[in-house]
C-alpha cells in the first residue's frame, strides 16, 4: 500500500508502540498533522502551549511510564524550542524519539523561511540524530530511532523530515515493534573480583543512581544490601527506585544530600556504584572524594566507568544482570562496627534536623509532609528546579520507582509543567507538582494545557519572591549581595489559575496548610496552591562549592 | 614532540555529517586534537578517520569509549605507535631565487623528496613521511623563504594481519592463522 510520508510516519509511530504523542503544528509539518488527524482514532495528540512544554511532557510519560516519549514541532522556531527538552531528556538519558518538519530538500541550505538545520545543533544534546532525504529510508529511520532511544543507556533521538519527503510517496510494510539492542554480559571474572572486594570490606556503602530505575534493578539493590550489610544512598536521580521504608536506605548524598548518606559514603571502604556517575553535584570536590574507598563501578554505559573518578573495578553491561550474577556468588556477612557507625550518622542527622525545623511557620518540610499524607505511593511527584526541588528529594519519602520525576543533570527550571502532564497521562494517575515561583514563571503557559485537558495535576508553588538556590549562593558566598534574586513581582497566582480555568488557593501561614491541602489533594481537576514560604530558608545540609564531604554545612548558624 | 602522543583509526559510515559528529565530540569533551584525516577505504560502506591526538591513559581510554558509543561508528581503536606505519603529506611552495635555489635542492636531495612545480619566482616540494620527518625538512628550509604550506595530517595503519575493519576476511589473512596454527 502506497502511503505518503506523513502518514507512514504517523503509521511507524503506531506501529512502535506510540499511543500518545505531544506537539505543536505549524507551516512544515502540516502534512504530518493532517496524517494525524486522519489517525486521530488510534494515536493522541496533546496540544501544548509552547514546543518546549511539549519536549518535557514526551519526557515525563517516558520517565514515568519507561517507554519512548515522543513530541512534534515544525521546523526552524519549533525546532529550536525542543532544544533544552532534549538536552534535559540527554544529561538524564530519557529514551525520547523528537520529530521535526524541515522545508523541502530542494529549499535547503537557502536560509529559506523557517529553516534551521537542527540536526546540526541538536549533534551533542542527542544519542543520533537523522535527517531523512528519501522517502524510502523514512520508516527504516524511525524505527532505528526508536531502537537507540530505548538501548542501553537511553537517550534522545531527533529525526528531521523535510516537507518533500513528508508529501512523497513510498510503499509501506509494518513492522514489529523494534527490540533493544543486547548488551554484552558482564565479564564473569570481574564479577569474582567484585565479590572479593565486597568480602575484603568492613564498611561497603551502595551508591545508585538513575540507571537503577532504568535497568529495574531495585530489587536486586535490596537484596544486595541485605547480604552485605550495606546501607543504600542514592544520587538525585536514582531516588524512588528504593523505597524510603527501607531501613538500608539513607536517601540522597551528595551536594544537598542527607548527612548520614554523605558521611557514610565519605567514610566507607568500598563504594558499589550502579547505573550512578558520579556527577559533580554527587561527588563534591573529586580530589577529595571518598579517598578511604575503594570503588566498583557497574554501569551499561562504558563510557561512564572511570570518566569522573577512576575506579578499581569497572564492570561494563546491565546492572540487573550484573547484580544477579553477583548476587549468585557474594557470601553474607555482618559489619557490626560500621552498623553503630550509621546508626550515630542517623541520629546527628535528626538532630540537626530538629535545629534547623520549625514547629510555626509555612516551611518547606511542613508543606511536604502534609501533601505526603494525601498522596499515594504511584503518584508521580514532579518537581522544577531550585530549592524546593532539594526539598522533596530530602523529605518527600518515595516507595516507588518511577515516581520522582525531575531534572537533574541539565537542571532544568522551567521543566516541570511539562513534565507533570506527561506523567499525569502515562500514569492516569493523580500528579503532583511542587515548584517555586521562579521556575513556575519559565513555562506556566502550560496551565492552559493542563486546564484544556482537565488533567489532575495539583501544583504546589513554593512562593519565596526570590530565586532561592542562587540567593542562598548569595547568602553564604557571595556577602549577601542578592544580585538580580528578588524577584519582586506582582504575580497573583491565584487570579492566575483563575485566569486559565484552574482552581487556584493559598496558604499563607502554617494553620491553614492542612485543611487547604486537603481540599487541593482532593479535588479531581487541576488545581494551583500558592504557598508563601519564607525568602531565607536555606537547602541543607549543603557542601561548599569546590569543598568535599568533610566541609558540609549542616546548620543555619554556621554559614563559615 | 611530547610522548603522551596517540594515533586513533576510526572506522566510519561513509555518509553525510559523519565526520562533524566524530570532531564535534572533541570539541564537547575537550580532547585535543593535532591532526585529522579522513578518506574512503576498500570498503565503499566506510570511511576511515586518523585522528592524532595527544593525553595520558585516561585521556585515551575516554576518547576510545566515546567514540565507540556514535552511532556511525563502527570500530575504533589506538594505533599501536610502534607497530604501525605513518605517513603524512605535505606540500611547501618556496621563493624561486638563484641565491637558495642549490641549498633547497640539495634539501629535497638529502631528505629525498620532489619538486612538483617550478615557476620562474616559486618551486613547490611534495614532501612525505614521519612528521618528523616533515618538520625537519621545514626547520631546514624556511630560513630560505617559505610562502605557502600546507599538510595533510598523519594517516596510519596497523602492520601486518590486522584490520580494523573486523568484517575483513581476506586471503592473507587466512594464511596468517594458517601459519599461526602451525606454530
Amino acid at each position: 500500500m502506497k502511503l505518503t510520508g506523513a502518514q507512514i510516519t504517523v503509521e511507524t509511530l503506531i506501529e512502535q508502540g506510540t499511543e500518545v504523542v505531544f506537539g505543536y503544528p505549524g507551516g512544515q509539518v502540516i502534512d504530518l498533522y493532517d496524517a494525524l488527524y486522519q489517525a486521530g482514532d488510534r494515536i493522541h495528540h496533546v496540544l501544548t502551549a509552547h514546543e518546549q512544554g511539549a519536549s518535557h511532557a514526551a519526557d515525563g510519560y517516558a520517565r514515568s511510564s519507561g517507554k519512548v516519549g515522543v513530541v512534534i514541532a515544525t521546523s526552524g522556531p519549533g525546532a529550536t524550542n525542543l532544544v533544552t527538552g532534549i538536552a534535559t531528556a540527554h544529561l538524564d538519558s530519557t529514551p525520547m524519539v523528537a520529530i521535526t518538519g524541515n522545508v523541502s530538500n530542494a529549499m535547503i541550505g537557502r536560509d529559506s523561511f523557517q529553516e534551521v538545520d537542527i540536526t546540526g545543533i541538536t549533534i551533542p544534546i542527542t544519542k543520533h540524530n537523522f535527517f531523512v532525504k528519501h522517502v524510502e529510508d523514512l520508516a527504516d529511520t524511525i524505527r532505528t530511532a526508536f531502537q537507540i532511544a530505548k538501548s542501553g543507556r537511553p537517550g534522545p533521538v531527533l529525526i528531521d523530515i523535510p516537507k518533500d519527503v513528508q508529501t512523497g510517496l513510498c510503499e509501506y510494510e509494518p513492522a514489529p515493534v523494534v527490540e533493544k539492542e543486547k548488551q554484552r554480559l558482564p565479564k564473569e571474572f570481574k564479577i569474582e573480583w567484585a565479590a572479593k572486594m565486597i568480602r575484603e570490606s568492613q564498611r561497603p556503602y551502595i551508591y545508585i543512581g538513575g540507571g537503577a530505575i532504568t535497568a529495574d534493578a531495585s530489587k536486586e539493590i535490596e537484596e544486595l544490601a541485605d547480604r552485605i550489610d550495606a546501607p543504600i544512598g542514592s544520587t538525585l536521580m536514582g531516588l524512588s527506585a528504593i523505597s524510603h521504608e527501607n531501613p538500608r536506605f539513607l536517601g540522597m548524598e551528595g551536594m544537598h544530600g542527607h548527612y548520614a548518606s554523605s558521611m557514610a559514603q565519605n567514610e566507607a571502604d568500598l563504594i558499589l556504584a550502579v547505573g550512578a556517575r558520579f556527577s559533580d553535584r554527587a561527588t563534591g570536590n573529586v580530589s577529595k572524594y571518598a579517598k578511604k574507598a575503594k570503588i566498583i563501578h557497574i554501569d551499561i554505559d562504558r563510557a561512564e566507568v572511570d570518566k569522573n573518578i577512576t575506579s578499581d573495578l569497572g564492570i561494563g553491561g546491565d546492572l540487573k544482570i550484573a547484580l544477579q550474577e553477583l548476587l549468585e556468588i557474594v557470601e553474607p556477612k555482618k559489619n557490626l562496627e560500621w552498623d553503630r557507625r550509621l546508626d550515630q550518622l542517623r541520629k546527628e542527622e535528626q538532630e540537626q534536623f530538629q535545629k534547623n525545623t520549625s514547629e510555626e511557620s509555612l516551611t518547606p518540610y511542613a508543606l511536604i509532609h502534609e501533601v505526603q499524607k494525601h498522596t499515594e505511593a504511584d503518584m508521580p511527584i514532579v518537581t522544577d528546579v531550585g530549592q524546593h526541588q532539594m526539598w522533596v528529594a530530602q523529605f518527600y519519602r518515595f516507595h516507588q520507582p518511577r515516581t520522582f520525576i525531575t531534572s537533574g543533570g541539565l537542571g532544568t527550571m522551567g521543566f516541570g509543567l511539562g513534565a507533570a502532564i506527561g506523567s499525569c497521562l502515562a500514569t492516569g494517575k493523580k500528579t503532583v507538582l511542587f515548584t517555586g515561583d521562579g521556575s513556575f514563571g519559565m513555562n506556566l503557559n502550560e496551565l492552559a494545557t493542563v486546564s484544556k485537558l482537565n488533567a489532575p495535576v495539583v501544583i504546589f508553588i513554593m512562593n519565596n519572591g526570590v530565586l532561592g538556590m542562587v540567593r542562598q549562593w548569595q547568602n553564604l558566598f557571595y556577602h549577601k549581595h542578592y544580585s538580580q534574586t528578588t524577584l519582586e513581582r506582582k504575580t497573583d497566582f491565584v487570579k492566575l489559575a483563575d485566569a486559565f480555568g484552574l482552581k487556584g488557593y493559598r496558604i499563607t501561614k502554617r494553620d491553614e496548610l492542612s485543611s487547604i491541602v486537603a481540599k487541593a489533594m482532593n479535588e479531581e481537576e487541576p488545581v494551583l496552591v500558592d504557598c508563601l514560604i519564607d525568602k531565607d530558608e536555606l537547602v541543607l545540609p549543603m557542601l561548599p562549592p569546590g569543598g568535599s564531604f568533610d566541609d558540609i554545612i549542616t546548620l543555619k548558624e554556621d554559614p563559615s | 614532540m611530547t610522548d603522551d602522543r596517540f594515533i586513533i583509526g576510526i572506522l566510519v559510515d561513509n555518509a553525510a555529517g559523519v565526520l562533524t559528529r566524530v570532531s564535534s565530540l572533541f570539541t564537547r569533551r575537550g580532547f585535543n586534537i593535532d591532526s585529522l584525516t579522513v578518506g574512503t577505504t576498500e570498503d565503499p560502506r566506510y570511511s576511515r578517520i586518523t585522528i592524532s591526538a595527544h593525553g595520558d591513559e585516561a585521556i585515551r581510554k575516554q576518547i576510545i569509549k566515546q567514540v565507540r558509543k556514535l552511532y556511525n561508528v563502527k570500530e575504533v581503536k589506538i594505533l599501536p605507535i610502534d607497530n604501525s606505519v605513518k605517513r603524512e603529506l605535505a606540500l611547501i611552495k618556496l621563493r624561486n631565487k638563484p641565491q637558495t635555489r642549490n641549498d633547497i635542492l640539495s634539501a629535497v636531495d638529502i631528505f629525498r623528496c620532489k619538486i612538483i612545480d617550478f615557476s620562474p619566482n616559486t618551486l613547490c616540494v611534495e614532501i612525505t613521511g614521519n612528521s618528523s620527518k616533515i618538520d625537519a625538512f621545514i626547520t631546514v628550509v624556511k630560513p630560505l623563504g617559505i610562502l605557502e604550506l600546507c599538510r595533510t595530517g598523519v594517516t596510519a595503519l596497523e602492520r601486518g594481519c590486522v584490520y580494523l575493519n573486523s568484517e575483513t576476511k581476506t586471503f592473507e589473512e587466512e594464511i596468517c592463522e594458517e601459519d599461526k596454527g602451525e606454530k
